[in-house]
């Protein structure tokens, strides 16, 4: 540790060490990093040797871990439709397995489906994987996926993704190793949709989820709705690696303080979301270590331009250059964050324009077009509330910006209890927080298109509207990639909703507990931590 | 005496059961203002039109909400506290467990907090204005005016964190054997027995000097009682059933209201699971768990006029 203290090096360091290491730098490159942040070489040699280790590191088997989640009730279920809180999507990612699952980069990779084509991204053929079987013994065939998908249009169910799952017009199993699935409209975005938590794979007829079957890697020992769960290793895995563990604890600490002190007190080896504000402490300790996902949450400031003021393209521009993003991210969010550019597709995608830079602060610029919009001299209400996270100190931040150049914001902070309904989507200047959303149209199917339930500026475009459509039928990767990025432009500049930074998840653990990684899909590495990570022996 | 006793059992029944019909439909007049249901709820965000109104014909939600409450209550007559909503248990089955944990942890709590009340109250009084009786009485009105999640978090972060004597959670199903068992309850129980003594002992010392004030206690004093037997033998008695009122009143509290408690050590008991009902608007199970509440509620006051009762001479006739 004494080469930590010499220079100031801290776990988020390391982390970011870590992921430049994933990403593929090289050696010569790293150190250069380094040197540039003061970094003494010889330092810097001893911390790439450790990162590597830990990442380098061989799973080995065995050992009972206790990992605490942040949300549960009664209400908690194995019923993956049904599954809405982080703990239901961890007991699901262990019990069940999807035909598909998102991969470090947000790529859908095959799961129980062996492949999944289709010549004109209406007409689906799922090919699936043989020799696999369920915790009872039963053999995985098409009955078992027909039955899965289609229980999501009866509205008995009550799934979450009734709405997506809408499109599928027809489930058909072919033989007993393929399925056909038919839409209604071409979406090329499908192997990515079954990937999502709630289209799990659960056997033909199931209805009893107090003891559920899956093909996953874990069984269910014990499960009290609200209170804990028990999970043990399925001995007959299908997939070559993993599960490690022997068996976990899974339950929920719903108080942040309690969930860290839980942790640093040795009582559980896994923490999800951690706040900022903990990670001081987190720092200070050994013997823990936390890993940083930035998966596309963020919270945003909202001008609808069908009202005054931001029906004034140029008070919009105005704020979207008054934004200190530097400091945001530095100061609000303490570093936990990444500069965004005012589009909602995340640099997690694999759609992500890299070309469309964020706008600079310049308060001078800002001036101009506030001065061309008419607006310096009056006080521009803006609404905040704890309910969008960290949007109030983000509000003050701009009012500090406005008033250097005579731009005044009146911050009005309202509570938290009722703010989506009564101010979000209504309010002339408003904060939204919006979670990350697996594809570019999902996310903009249901942030900027015309109809819109969520269209926060009430931002209008045909030629928006025309793009997505054409780009959800396309299977050409490489055309589609550029009709996103052209309409991340588009929002960046012509919407009203103002995103600064991407905002970063942090789980704890620790140092014991190791293959834990981000995921695009979420913390606890997308909820389906369990079967990848491995206790150091 | 007996005979007394019995009529007023009988009389307190009566209005037991009363309260309880009253409350029963407060509760569920107060749950059916709240805004959602069941149904909105565990839909969230896709929560669409059609989605809702199918669900909610599913699982039988399109009754009037008069006919489903008198359903419930009919149930209630019979034994049956019905099937949650939200999981498809039973809600006797879900309540079960969570109240076992609840009155484990008031026992246990009770068993320490009591005692320690009555007796730091008693000789409080006994030494009135003595420097012992400052100590305690300003420690008391501390302790009051410091709110419970402070004196939790500090206890974990001093006997878990740091000094790792202890568990920072207390998770009620591992308890195996009774060192187990104090290790895991310590901090919670160190926690509200600071909570719900500092009443008792003001209560218990104010009426315990309130009863020497008394004319027949100068007269004992006169005719030479000493000290001791003046409080326990001639004053205690008197002030019992005052004291018996605080300690149903604080115990009380330890049967439905310590969700603060629960929350910070992770302890699964009946507040957790009542709040987790009203977040997800699951009507049987709240109302179970307000009946409970109500119910235990009544008990402690009805044992405490028993108590007071029995103590005092007059009234024992």
């Amino acid at each position: 540790m004494s080469d930590r203290d010499d220079t100031n090096w801290t776990v988020r360091h390391d982390r970011m060490v870590e992921d430049a290491i994933r990403r593929g730098i090289s050696r010569r490159d790293f150190v250069r990093t380094l040197t540039a942040g003061g970094v003494g070489l010889a330092a810097g040699g001893l911390l790439l040797g450790h990162a590597e280790s830990v990442l380098a590191a061989t799973p080995v088997r065995g050992g009972t871990i206790k990992a605490a989640g942040w949300s549960s009730s009664t209400a908690d279920t194995l019923d993956p439709a049904k599954a809405s809180l982080s703990t239901d999507y961890v007991r699901c990612c262990s019990i069940y397995n999807r035909l598909t699952f998102l991969d470090a980069s947000g790529t859908a990779q095959m799961e129980l489906a062996e492949s999944i084509d289709s010549s004109d991204a209406r007409v689906w053929t799922v090919k699936l994987r043989s020799g696999v079987t369920f915790h009872s013994g039963k053999s995985f065939t098409s009955a078992d996926v027909v039955y899965s998908l289609k229980r999501h249009l009866d509205p008995a169910t009550g799934s979450k993704v009734n709405a997506i799952a809408s499109q599928m017009e027809s489930i058909d199993a072919v033989d007993p190793q393929t399925v056909r699935i038919t839409l209604k409209a071409p979406n090329a975005d499908l192997p990515v949709i079954l990937s999502l938590h709630h289209f799990m794979m659960i056997a033909d007829g199931a209805t009893d989820f107090a003891k559920p079957d899956g093909t996953g890697a874990f069984r269910v020992e014990m499960f009290e709705p609200g209170v804990r769960s028990v999970l043990v290793r399925n001995e007959n895995y299908w997939k070559a690696a993993g599960p490690y563990l022997d068996s976990y604890e899974f339950f929920a600490i719903r108080d942040e303080p309690a969930r860290v002190n839980a942790l640093l007190s040795g009582d559980i080896q896994l923490a999800g979301a951690v706040s900022p504000r903990s990670l001081r402490l987190l720092e200070s300790q050994s013997g823990v270590t936390v890993v940083t996902n930035t998966a596309g949450n963020y919270t945003n400031l909202n001008m609808r331009l069908d009202m005054a003021p931001g029906n004034n393209a140029d008070f919009v521009e105005g704020v979207k250059t008054l934004l200190n993003r530097e400091l945001i991210q530095k100061s609000v969010m303490r570093g936990l964050a990444e500069i965004a550019n005012d589009q909602p597709v995340s640099p997690a995608s694999r759609y992500y324009n890299a070309e469309l830079k964020p706008r600079a602060f310049d308060p001078e610029k800002a001036k101009h077009h506030f001065q061309k919009a008419g607006v310096l001299g009056q006080s521009i209400p803006m609404i905040c509330s704890d309910a969008a996270s960290s949007s109030v100190d983000m509000a003050t931040v701009i009012q500090q910006a406005g008033a250097e150049i005579g731009m005044s914001f009146d911050v009005q902070r309202v509570p938290s209890d009722g703010y989506w309904s009564n101010y979000w989507l209504k309010a002339p200047v408003h904060f939204g927080n919006i979670n990350p959303r697996p594809t570019p149209d999902i996310l903009f199917s249901l942030l900027y298109a015309r109809d819109a339930k969520w269209n926060e500026s009430q931002f209008k475009s045909e030629k928006f509207d025309a793009m997505l459509l054409e780009a959800r039928g396309l299977l050409d990767d490489a055309k589609r990639k550029e009709i996103y990025g052209e309409m991340q432009a588009m929002v960046s500049n012509e919407a009203g909703t103002a995103i600064p930074v991407w905002i970063s998840g942090v789980d704890a653990m620790s140092t014991k507990l190791k293959g834990l990684t981000a995921n695009p899909l979420g913390g606890l590495m997308g909820y389906a931590f369990a079967e990848y990570v491995w206790l150091e022996s | 005496m007996n005979l007394l006793i019995a009529r007023m059992i009988l009389q307190r029944m009566g209005i037991v059961l009363l309260t309880l019909l009253i409350v029963s439909f407060a509760v569920f007049a107060v749950t059916e203002l709240l805004p959602g249901d069941v149904v909105e709820i565990l839909l969230g965000q896709s929560a669409t039109p059609e989605a809702v109104a199918g669900l909610r014909a599913a699982m039988h939600l399109d009754e009037p909400a008069v006919i489903r409450f008198v359903k419930w209550l009919g149930g209630l007559a019979t034994g049956d506290l019905g099937i949650s909503y939200v999981n498809k248990l039973g809600v006797a089955e879900l309540i079960e467990g969570r109240l076992f944990n609840t009155l484990k942890l008031g026992g246990v709590t009770a068993l320490f907090a009591v005692p320690l009340a009555l007796g730091l109250g008693i000789m409080a009084a006994m030494f009135q204005g003595s420097v012992f009786d400052r100590v305690v009485s300003a420690a008391t009105v501390t302790v009051i005016s410091v709110p419970e999640f402070m004196v939790a978090t500090a206890a974990v972060l001093i006997f878990a964190v740091y000094l790792k004597w202890l568990p920072a959670l207390s998770l009620a199903g591992d308890v195996g054997s009774i060192g187990e068992l104090l290790r895991n309850f310590a901090m919670p129980v160190i926690t509200l027995t600071f909570v719900i003594s500092a009443q008792m002992i003001r209560m218990t010392r104010a009426s315990v000097i309130d009863t020497l004030n008394t004319p027949y206690c100068e007269m004992a004093l006169l005719k030479g009682a000493s000290r001791v037997r003046l409080v326990l033998v001639h004053a205690l008695p008197n002030a019992l059933g005052a004291i018996a009122n605080a300690v149903a009143l604080s115990l009380s509290y330890l049967l439905g209201g310590v969700i603060i408690v629960e929350t910070i050590f992770n302890y699964p008991g009946v507040a957790k699971l009542m709040v987790d009902a009203v977040a997800t608007r699951d009507l049987p199970l709240i109302q179970s768990c307000a009946m409970i509440f109500c119910f235990g509620f009544l008990m402690l006051i009805m044992i405490a006029d028993i108590v007071a009762i029995l103590a005092n001479p007059r009234l024992r006739g």
